[in-house]
C-alpha cells in the first residue's frame, strides 16, 4: 500500500513538474476557459435573458471543455518518445500509474478552475461568495468524476490516431450526470436555496464518483497491459 | 470444419432466422393494422407503439448483451466473444435508430413535439451516442487485442452509466408514458393489443438474433481475411 502511494506520488509529481516547466498546457487551457466564458456570455438575447440566468450553465460548460483539454494532455505527453513504455517497464504497479495520473489531472483541472472561477464572477456578476464552501464542494465532486473517467479514456484514445477527436466523443456521454448535477446545484445555490433542496443531486454525484472512480481504477490495467 | 466454413454456416443460419423474423414482421403489421382495434384517445398514431416498443426492447437487449459479453471477454480473452459483442453493439445501434425515429413520429401528434428531454428519451439518446462512439473506436483501432480490450472497457462502463443518466434526467423531469406492461400490478393494456405487442416483441427478438448471427459471421470472415492479408504481407 505504501509502495503504491509512493509510486503514484512520483508519477503525479513528474507530470506536474513537466507542466510546471513549460506551462504550455496550463496557459492554453486557461486562455481557452476565458474564451469559452466570454463567448457564452453572448449566447443569449440580452433584453430577454440576464447573464445570471445562463451563468450556471456557462461555468459548467467551461469546466467541461477545459477538463477535456487537460485530460488529453496527460497521455499525449507519454506518447512522445514512447515515454509510456518507460513507465510500464518500471516496477510501479498499473494502479499506481492510474492514481498518479488521476492526481496530476485533478491538480491541473483544479488549477484552471481556481483561476476561471473569479473570472466567472467578474464576467457574469454572480454572488457566489455567500455559498462558496458548498459551491467548491460540488465543483470538487464533479471534477473527481470528470477526471476519473477522463483518465481512463484518455489512456485509451491516445493509442489511436484521432486522440483529440475520440476523447470528447467517448467522454461526453459519461459527463452528463455530473455536469447536469453541477449545473442544477450551482443554479440553486445562486438562488440561495437551502442545502436540503440539493441533497438529491449531491447524492447522485457522490454515487457517480464512487461507482466510476472504482470502475476506472480497476479497469485501468486492462487498458495498459500489452 | 475450418473456421471459414463455420462462419459461413452461422451466416446462412442467421439469414434463415432473419427471413423468419421478416415474415413474422409482415404478420405483425397485418395484425396490428387490420386486426387490432384503434386506441380511443390516440387514434392511428398508437399503431407505432407495436414497432417502437419492440425496437426499443431489441436495442436494450443488444446493448446489455454487449455489456455482458464485454465482462466475459475481459475474463476469458476469447476473440470470438469480442466479435460477438461488437456484432451485438452494431445491431443494437440499428434498432436504437428505429426506436429514436419512430418515437418522434409518434410524439409529434400525441405530445405536440418531436422531441422532449424526458428521462427515457435522454438516456436512450446518450446510450445510442455512446455505442456509436464504441463502434467508431473499434474502427480506429487496428490491433485486434487492443481493440477487444478497449471496446470491452467502454461496453462495461456504458452498462454502469445507463442508470445514472436515467436518474439524472428523472431528477430533472419526466414526461414519457408510464410503463403499462412491466409494472407491479396487472398490465393495463387490453388483451388484443397485448397479444399484438407480445408477438411483435417476439418477432423483433428473432430479428435481433438473425442480424446478430449474420454480423458475427461477417466479423469472423473479416478477421480471417485480415489474417490472410497480414500473412501474405509478412
Amino acid at each position: 500500500m505504501r509502495a503504491l502511494i509512493r509510486a503514484a506520488w512520483h508519477i503525479a509529481v513528474k507530470d506536474l513538474a513537466i507542466e510546471w516547466r513549460t506551462k504550455t498546457a496550463f496557459a492554453s487551457g486557461l486562455v481557452f476557459a476565458v474564451l469559452v466564458l466570454a463567448v457564452l456570455f453572448f449566447s443569449r438575447d440580452p433584453t430577454a435573458v440576464s447573464s445570471q440566468d445562463i451563468a450556471p450553465g456557462a461555468i459548467w460548460v467551461t469546466f467541461t471543455f477545459a477538463s477535456m483539454l487537460g485530460l488529453n494532455r496527460a497521455f499525449l505527453l507519454e506518447r512522445e518518445q514512447r515515454a509510456l513504455d518507460g513507465i510500464l517497464l518500471s516496477p510501479a504497479p498499473r494502479t499506481a500509474v492510474f492514481w498518479g495520473k488521476f492526481v496530476a489531472n485533478l491538480a491541473f483541472v483544479g488549477a484552471i478552475q481556481a483561476v476561471s472561477l473569479p473570472l466567472f464572477v467578474l464576467f457574469y456578476d454572480v454572488p457566489i461568495w455567500v455559498r462558496l464552501p458548498e459551491l467548491v464542494l460540488v465543483i470538487v465532486m464533479a471534477t473527481v468524476a470528470f477526471v476519473a473517467v477522463g483518465t481512463l479514456l484518455s489512456a485509451m484514445v491516445v493509442r489511436t490516431r484521432y486522440a483529440e477527436l475520440m476523447l470528447p466523443l467517448l467522454l461526453l456521454p459519461f459527463l452528463v450526470p455530473p455536469l447536469v448535477s453541477g449545473v442544477q446545484v450551482t443554479a440553486r445555490l445562486l438562488e440561495g436555496r437551502p442545502l436540503s433542496d440539493l441533497s438529491g443531486w449531491l447524492r447522485l454525484i457522490a454515487g457517480f464518483d464512487l461507482a466510476f472512480v472504482t470502475l476506472a481504477a480497476s479497469l485501468f490495467h486492462v487498458v495498459l497491459d500489452e | 470444419m475450418t473456421t471459414r466454413d463455420r462462419a459461413r454456416r452461422i451466416g446462412r443460419a442467421g439469414m434463415a432466422v432473419t427471413l423468419l423474423g421478416l415474415a413474422g414482421l409482415a404478420g405483425v403489421y397485418v395484425r396490428a393494422l387490420a386486426y387490432t382495434p384503434v386506441e380511443r384517445s390516440q387514434g392511428a398514431a398508437q399503431k407505432i407503439f407495436y414497432v417502437h416498443v419492440p425496437a426499443a426492447w431489441s436495442a436494450l437487449v443488444a446493448i446489455s448483451v454487449t455489456g455482458l459479453l464485454s465482462i466475459l471477454y475481459l475474463w476469458l480473452k476469447d476473440r470470438r466473444i469480442d466479435l460477438a459483442a461488437a456484432a451485438s453493439a452494431e445491431v443494437g445501434v440499428a434498432f436504437a435508430t428505429i426506436m429514436l425515429t419512430t418515437g418522434p413520429i409518434w410524439g409529434k401528434p400525441i405530445w405536440g413535439t418531436w422531441w422532449t428531454w424526458d428521462a427515457r428519451l435522454t438516456s436512450t439518446l446518450f446510450l445510442f451516442l455512446l455505442f456509436v462512439g464504441y463502434l467508431v473506436l473499434r474502427g480506429v483501432l487496428t490491433d485486434p487485442g487492443i481493440r477487444g480490450r478497449f471496446s470491452a472497457v467502454i461496453g462495461i462502463m456504458g452498462l454502469v452509466l445507463v442508470p445514472f443518466i436515467h436518474l439524472t434526467v428523472y431528477l430533472f423531469r419526466t414526461l414519457h408514458p408510464a410503463p403499462i406492461v412491466l409494472k407491479p400490478s396487472a398490465p393495463s393494456l387490453p388483451g388484443v393489443m397485448l397479444v399484438t405487442l407480445f408477438s411483435s416483441l417476439g418477432v423483433f427478438t428473432v430479428l435481433y438474433v438473425g442480424f446478430m448471427m449474420q454480423r458475427y459471421a461477417l466479423g469472423l470472415l473479416r478477421e480471417l481475411r485480415e489474417e490472410e492479408l497480414a500473412g501474405a504481407a509478412g
